[in-house]
This record gives C-alpha cells, structure tokens and sequence, in this order.
C-alpha cells in the first residue's frame, strides 16, 4: 500500500514526532491565528458549551479531547460557523480569526468557510468522480487556471495521487474509507483555506489508515493551521502540538455543560497536567 | 484460493448437529407455510399484470400496423380501417406539454420544501395542499380547467388538455420529488457548505445530481399516469379526426379518449381500433419508461 513516490518518501514518520516533542519556542515565535474569547455556544436555550477561551496557533495542530458530548465537536463546529443551518444555534463570546469577530454582524459566512474548510468524521465524498470531488471547491470558488494541475497539487498533498492518478474519471465511492477520508481532505486543501478543521476524522478508519492520515496531517502543517477533534488520546499526543481537554459538567441547575478544563502544550498537557481532572482523564480513571 | 478443511473431514459425532433435520417440526413448517404464502401472493399479484398485457397483445396485435400509427381516424366509427395518428400525436403533445409544465415547477417546489422551506408554515401549508390536490379525481381537474381556462378561451384546445394534465402532475411530481431528495444525505451538503458553496450552489450542483435518479423515477411514474388519463381530456380538448399539430388552436384528442369512444361502440371496426390504441399507449408509456431510465442513468454516476 505505501507509496514509493520520492516526492512522498521525504514525509517523516510518526514516530518523530512524538509526544513531549517541543515545539521551538511555540509561544512566541508563532503568532495565533485563531483566538476565543469566552465562547458559548446555545442550542436554543440549552447552553451546550460555556465560556471557551483559548488561541489556535498558526501552522500547528490543535487537538480537543475529551470524553462524549463535552462540546468539543460543537465548539470546533463554532469556528467556521458550521452550526448556523442548525435551529436555534448561536454562539455569544468572541471567535477571533485575525483579529476579526466571525460572528459580527457583516460577516458572510461563506466568506469565512473559504479560508477555514472542515474534514468530518465519516468521509463523505460527492457523488462524483474523483477529479471532480478535487475540482468541485475550485469550480464553485471560481478558481481559474489549470484546473487538472491544481487538482493533481491537491491529491499529491492529501498523498493519494498515487493510488487515484489512473482513476481520477472514476467514482470517489469506490475508494476505501481511508481513501475517501484523504480524498475530502484532498477536497479541502484543493480552495486554499488558512485553516483546517478536523471533527474526529479517523474514528472510521482503520489503524493502517489512521496512521496514513496522521502523517498526512503532520505534513499539512507546512502550510496549514490544524486543529483535529479526536476521541483517541495516543492520536491527540502523537499529532498535536497543543491540546484543549474539554469534559461535561452538570451546574446548579443540573444542566450538563461542556467546558474546557486546561489548554497547553500537548507534551505538557500529557505529563504533567494542571488539572487533577485531566489527569484522571489522561491516566483512564475516567471517561 | 485455499479452502479450509472439508465439512466431511470433521468427526461428525463432536459437534452440534447442524442440519435442516434438527430443526423442530414446528419452526420447519411455519418456515414452509411462510414462504409458500410469499410466492402465492407474487403470482396473484403477477395474474392480473399478464393477463392485461396478453390481452391487449393478443387483441390489439391484430390490427397493428404502420399505416395503423399514422392514418387518420374515421369519422365512422362503423367503418373499417384507419387508425390512431391523430391520438398519438394528440398524446404526445399534450402529456409532453403537461410534463413541461409539471416537472420543472414541481421540482422546483420539491426544493423549496426540502432545502428551504422545511417545516415552516408556508412549506407545511404547500404539502398538506399537494396531499389534498394528489386526492382530487382527475375529472374534477378536467372541470376545473374547463370552467377557468376553456370557457375563458372559447374553444377547446390541446393546451386545455395539458394545463389539466399538467395539475394532476404536480402534486405527484412534488411529493416524490421531496422525498428523493431528503434522501440524499445530509453529509454531503454540510461538505460543500464547508468548502464555501452558497446554498443554492450546493442544491443545484450537489443534492440535485444526487437526487436526480430518483426524481426522474417519480416524475415518470406521473407521466405514465397522466398519459392514461382519459376524463379530464374528453371534457376539455375535445376531438378531432386528423393530426391537429398545434396544442393551442383547435380541438385535438388522445390515445386513452379514443379508447373509450370506440370501445364503447356496438362495430367491431371500432372495438379493434380501440385494442389497437390500448396497446399503443402501453408501448408509448413503456418507451418514456426507457428514455427516461436511460437519460438519469447518464446523468448519475455508478455507485461502483
């Protein structure tokens, strides 16, 4: 299954990047793209999120762990307004892309979708071919030049020209789930976008797959801000360089809230935590 | 290719008996009373459909003919010969004008309310409306256009007939339509919404072509349906005994009409035409049925 293409042969592995691996001087030298401020997020009434505040730094992989509905998918879900469509859904706090507030009033949210795309958790490609999955956000973002290169740069990147360059008029649904997962994220890095939102994206595939993936995203970093929603610590410590644990928490009023409970370094977050909830969390005590 | 050991191979006395012959007396036969009421029912329902087809085969079979599709009716129903050219043109402008009408807007309103629509008021007062509409008898709509547009008119026309065709349509087209397309899955929108495709970039260029096989399908069926419609055709476009080409001029008429003025005649010259056009219609739905399947099967791309 490994490609042997040399321009792919320059990926490093996992296993380099291991847990603990510091980032020279993350704090300083890389400026947040992302910041929130105080972000809940309603469903309706129901507070689902409360008070979220943490920054989301340029060209590094942000993961949010935490166990079932701590919000964490609802908050990422937050960053480029993916639950707008849903009734009832609004978001108070301020979630910062530049500077400038995403929820503020003359913002258009399609505007915003272009620069931060989303992976989801189950792949699902277009009912299409392969190149037009790829050449679909070109297309509909009005991206001219030469469509075929721009969709073979895409698919070299998400490491899959390989496998597809001799299928690409085929369908995207006979591809195997961890093909079609690289696919979307294919489709994803295909527009351009500064940031890239992951919401559990290997929890469908299988381990030869999920490591595929997990290079990938390593690799992703040289031109992309990542932050990846995951279930599965070892993948939060292998890939990120931040981490946000998020839990559930009931209040007076016995509504259950998600909140997040400590942001660092993931090394740090991993071995030495300031949390004693985290801890419990990270050592399988609970959740 | 490697098998692994033969069944027999195994010491048979071991293991648990795994044969049919274990099975209780009682789980055996209500497991054959099961599935021989299954294939009793497959050919009841089977029997009406082949004795339909045969029949019309066998009678209609008789008089068909080239000169049997393309001659004009005789103004005689005692007389001998002729045949439906009229009616056929007569069907397939007017059911073809009807599907102009009612595929598009139908569509169109399936989006509406699937994509926009939703439950509020205005989309819940448009499906009960379509629920009530699919309801009417299709005689009823042929008075209805009778009284709003014939009359307003003056004469009785083909386009009379489609306009009547085309409200029995709609509301089939819309019903089956919207359930196509919340068929197709929700993933799919919310990915290219996340790629920054505006709604109506993503309906038309996603959810459509997703949904089109579908739509096509439920379209067709009304088709089908409205091509047999005989009522609503007889009250407002009236007859005619020579190709009338123009929907909007002039009286016309249609294959299921023709079948039900001749069959309803005491000459045999009559009765035949009306086998004959019976087994016309039949082919011309079953050759929509065709291009249809044929035109959504280009336009859907393999599961595989």
């Amino acid at each position: 299954m490994a490609s042997n293409d040399t321009n792919l042969t320059t990926r490093p592995s996992v296993a380099v990047h291991a847990p603990g691996t510091t980032i020279s001087g993350a704090d300083s030298a890389n400026a947040s793209v992302m910041q929130l401020r105080d972000v809940s997020v309603y469903y309706g009434n129901y507070e689902a999120v409360r008070g979220t505040s943490m920054p989301i730094q340029q060209n590094q992989v942000t993961a949010m762990i935490g166990p079932s509905g701590c919000g964490k998918s609802t908050v990422l879900r937050a960053l480029n307004r993916m639950n707008d469509p849903i009734p009832g859904a609004r978001v108070s706090g301020d979630v910062l892309f530049h500077g400038q507030d995403l929820y503020a009033k003359d913002v258009d949210p399609i505007q915003v979708r272009r620069r931060i795309g989303m992976v989801f958790q189950k792949p699902n490609p277009f009912p299409k071919s392969i190149y037009d999955n790829v050449a679909y956000g070109l297309r509909i973002n009005g991206i001219k030049g030469r469509l075929d290169d721009h969709v073979e740069e895409a698919l070299t990147k998400a490491a899959l020209w390989d496998e597809v360059k001799d299928k690409l008029r085929k369908s995207a649904l006979a591809l195997s789930g961890g093909q079609q997962q690289r696919l979307c994220i294919a489709r994803t890095i295909a527009v351009k976008p500064e940031v890239i939102l992951m919401d559990e994206p290997c929890s469908a595939l299988d381990p030869i797959a999920t490591a595929k993936i997990e290079d990938l995203i390593f690799e992703l970093t040289n031109d992309y801000t990542i932050v990846i929603v995951t279930h599965n610590m070892q993948q939060a410590a292998r890939v990120s360089h931040y981490t946000a644990f998020f839990t559930a928490e009931v209040d007076e009023a016995q509504e259950r809230h998600g909140r997040l409970v400590e942001f660092s370094q993931t090394g740090k977050l991993f071995t030495n935590p300031a949390d004693k909830r985290t801890e419990d969390y990270i050592t399988g005590r609970f959740g | 290719m490697t098998l692994t050991a033969p069944p027999a191979a195994r010491p048979a006395a071991s293991g648990p008996d795994l044969t049919r012959a274990a099975l209780s007396g009682r789980r055996r036969f209500t497991n054959h009373l099961a599935t021989s009421a299954i294939w009793f029912a497959v050919l009841l329902a089977v029997i009406p459909l082949a004795l339909v087809t045969y029949t019309v085969i066998a009678k209609g079979g008789g008089v068909m003919s080239l000169s049997f599709l393309n001659e004009d009716i005789p103004n005689s129903y005692r007389r001998e010969g002729g045949g439906m050219g009229p009616a056929i043109v007569g069907t397939l402008l007017i059911t073809g004008m009807a599907a102009l009408m009612a595929i598009p807007l139908g569509v169109f309103g399936a989006i509406y309310l699937n994509e926009y629509g939703k439950q509020r008021p205005l989309a819940r007062v448009i499906r009960l409306m379509s629920d009530v509409m699919t309801g009417v008898p299709s005689i009823v709509m042929g008075l209805f256009i009778y009284i709003s547009w014939v009359l307003l008119v003056g004469e009785q026309t083909g386009f009379a007939g489609a306009l009547a065709l085309a409200c029995l349509m709609l509301p089939v087209v819309i019903r089956s339509s919207e359930e196509m397309l919340r068929l197709v899955p929700d993933e799919l929108r919310q990915a290219s919404m996340a790629l920054g495709a505006r709604k109506w970039k993503t309906t038309l260029t996603v959810v459509l072509p997703a949904a089109i096989s579908g739509i096509t399908s439920g379209s067709l069926l009304a088709v089908a349906r409205a091509a047999g419609e005989t009522a609503p055709i007889i009250i407002v476009t009236g007859i005619v005994f020579s190709p009338n080409w123009n929907l909007f001029d002039g009286s016309n008429t249609a294959l299921p009409a023709q079948i039900f003025r001749n069959a309803s005649q005491p000459f045999e010259a009559a009765q035949d035409r009306a086998w004959g056009a019976a087994l016309t219609l039949i082919v011309i739905v079953l050759g929509f049925t065709i291009i249809a399947r044929f035109i959504s099967s280009r336009f859907a791309i393999k599961e595989r």
